[in-house]
């Protein structure tokens, strides 16, 4: 299968202050973005892609000078891939709050001339949408075709039909929820606390003393990295096998290949996320909660998206968004008579899966994309 | 075989505009009809992985669920028509899944295989089970676990409280309305709730 090939960031700079649910205001700030694609005459062919925890507006294609540079959903996004750039403008932004350069805790504040830091505003869900809402604006598009995202880039695509429902057509959000579980958030605060308390952390001030509370990155990505993957998967690709052939007797040294596993991935995680990042998307995950401002009534919620289409997807072996979240959503709608397709797909997984090129789902996305392409905008 | 002609039958029992749940509908084809030639809006339900992304493509929403486990995602008389073709047979619970349909939908239409259509009855008169069109499988690998008459289903409803509107046969894709426990390979039902079920 083709790639879009190799791709560039473009970035936007926005000078009108947005305010934040929270309160606050941005006073300006900068979106990174990448486009793959043609937008066409109407501006009528436009998807945007919303990332997840730890990625990006890299979505696909690679970068010139970087090897292994391959965008997050690069098996979905590209030339005769289900999400097809020769059809589609697709859209992939970083947001606010990242540290892939976006305005975000990495980087200056205008205010003190240092870097924010944990001073960085406390941004949702819903900020994130009306950011990129602007951008949607700079590029000159009226009407999304569609949103999609994954997990809480799902979560993003739901928000869009809520606070933008007149701006969008379709909503696809994978492996997603209507907000997170106590569980949910549990696993969210042990990944906080591992980072506050590493002594290297200084209270989120951490730059100015030119340290990275990595040893708390890596616990925060240990966890979560238990929770995307099945116990099914975790067992089929590592069972209970030993990384020397037998036991070391040691209680300190790695003796099961798992062990190792967490340990790279949360080595390799430490070394390119900013850890306030972290505290800050947690949190945005942690918050998001549409049905909050009806008391609790998710159809209420939903009640603005009455004219958008929805495709609801959720995989059988994730645990962390099970399918008895998505089913939550879709239930809202069928309350509100909006249109929507559910898929419950059977993959082994996890959480995880709505990154992977599972038949099944892609041929489901797909088809959904193709039936998008061939109705004619309204 | 005759199922495009019993699915235009079917069509024909649903009012113009009505909006319509279709508990096992399969790729889509009823609803997409229902769609195109009578203005009918909906969702089916569908359970087999292949069907999900086919109905999509034809721009049918679909929402994928266990019919075992019930409608609780639908609720009360949410829907003009419920249908529920070729399915009821493959329920474990068919007299809560029946139940459930005449809450959920104002009308209900069912049909499924009579296992009292005359060469079936030859079959175990002769001491074996029938294998037929409409019946095509061996009893010991067949998705059929409940099998019943166009007669039973009558009693069926009537110890539901279900009111029938319309009941008839379909063989070879035409209706049949003499004597259709007999003559016909499938029945037809279209029912709504009762009174007494109504108040209660």
């Amino acid at each position: 299968m083709q790639s879009v090939g190799v791709v560039s960031p473009q970035s936007r700079h926005f000078e009108h202050p947005l305010p934040l649910r929270s309160g606050a205001t941005l006073a300006d700030y900068t979106l990174v973005y990448e486009t793959y694609g043609e937008l066409n005459g109407d501006a009528s062919n436009a998807v945007l892609v919303c990332h997840a925890l730890n990625a990006s507006h890299h979505v696909a294609g690679r970068y010139d000078d970087a090897a292994a540079s391959e965008g997050w959903w690069d098996n979905l996004v590209g030339p005769g891939k289900p999400l097809d750039t020769d059809r589609f403008f697709v859209i992939g932004v970083n947001n606010l709050g990242s540290c892939f350069g976006s305005t975000g805790p990495m980087q200056t504040n205008p205010a003190t001339g240092t870097p924010y830091g944990a001073a960085f505003p406390v941004v949702t869900v819903e900020d994130w949408v009306d950011a990129q809402a602007r951008l949607i604006d700079a590029l000159g598009i009226r009407r999304l075709a569609a949103v999609i995202g994954g997990s809480l880039g799902g979560m993003q695509a739901l928000a869009w039909t809520l606070r933008h429902p007149q701006r969008v057509r379709h909503c696809i959000a994978v492996a997603s929820a209507p907000n997170l579980s106590a569980q949910n958030i549990a696993f969210n605060e042990v990944a906080r606390r591992a980072i506050t308390t590493d002594p290297d952390f200084h209270g989120g001030h951490f730059y100015d003393h030119g340290v990275v509370p990595a040893r708390g990155l890596r616990v925060a990505r240990m966890i979560g990295h238990i929770t995307y993957l099945s116990d099914d998967s975790m067992e089929a690709k590592f069972g209970r096998e030993l990384r020397n052939g037998g036991l070391g007797y040691t209680t300190q040294d790695i003796e099961f290949q798992i062990e190792s596993y967490l340990r790279y991935q949360g080595d390799k995680f430490s070394e390119y996320f900013d850890a306030n990042t972290y505290l800050l998307i947690t949190r945005a995950l942690d918050y998001f909660d549409p049905a909050a401002a009806y008391g609790g009534n998710l159809s209420a919620a939903f009640a603005p998206a009455r004219d958008n289409q929805f495709l609801i997807v959720s995989f059988t072996t994730d645990w962390r968004f099970a399918p008895a979240r998505s089913r939550e959503i879709v239930k809202a709608l069928v309350d509100n008579r909006i249109a929507v397709s559910y898929a419950e797909i059977d993959a082994p997984h996890g959480h995880d899966a709505f990154l992977l090129d599972d038949a099944r789902y892609h041929t489901l996305l797909r088809a959904y994309f193709d039936r998008l392409a061939a109705e004619a905008p309204a | 075989m005759s199922e495009r002609r019993d699915l235009e039958v079917i069509a024909e029992l649903v009012p113009p505009g009505s909006r319509v749940l279709d508990l096992g509908c399969g790729d889509g084809e009823l609803l997409a009809h229902l769609s195109a030639r009578r203005g009918c809006t909906g969702y089916g339900v569908e359970i087999a992985d292949a069907n999900v992304p086919r109905c999509v493509q034809r721009g049918v929403q679909v929402i994928q669920l266990n019919l075992e486990e019930g409608l609780a995602l639908f609720g009360d008389r949410s829907f003009d028509v419920v249908l529920q073709l070729d399915t009821l047979q493959h329920l474990r619970n068919t007299e809560r899944m029946l139940q459930e349909t005449a809450r959920v939908g104002r009308i209900g239409i069912v049909s499924f295989p009579n296992f009292a259509h005359w060469p079936n009855r030859v079959a175990v008169s002769r001491g074996r089970m029938p294998v037929t069109k409409t019946l095509p499988y061996q009893w010991y690998d067949t998705p059929n676990i409940r099998v019943g008459t166009f007669a039973d289903f009558e009693m069926l409803a009537r110890r539901d409280g279900l009111r029938i509107l319309d009941a008839f046969g379909l063989h070879d894709g035409r209706p049949v309305r003499r004597w259709p426990n007999l003559r016909a390979s499938v029945a037809v039902f279209k029912f709504e709730r009762g009174e007494m079920a109504r108040t209660s």
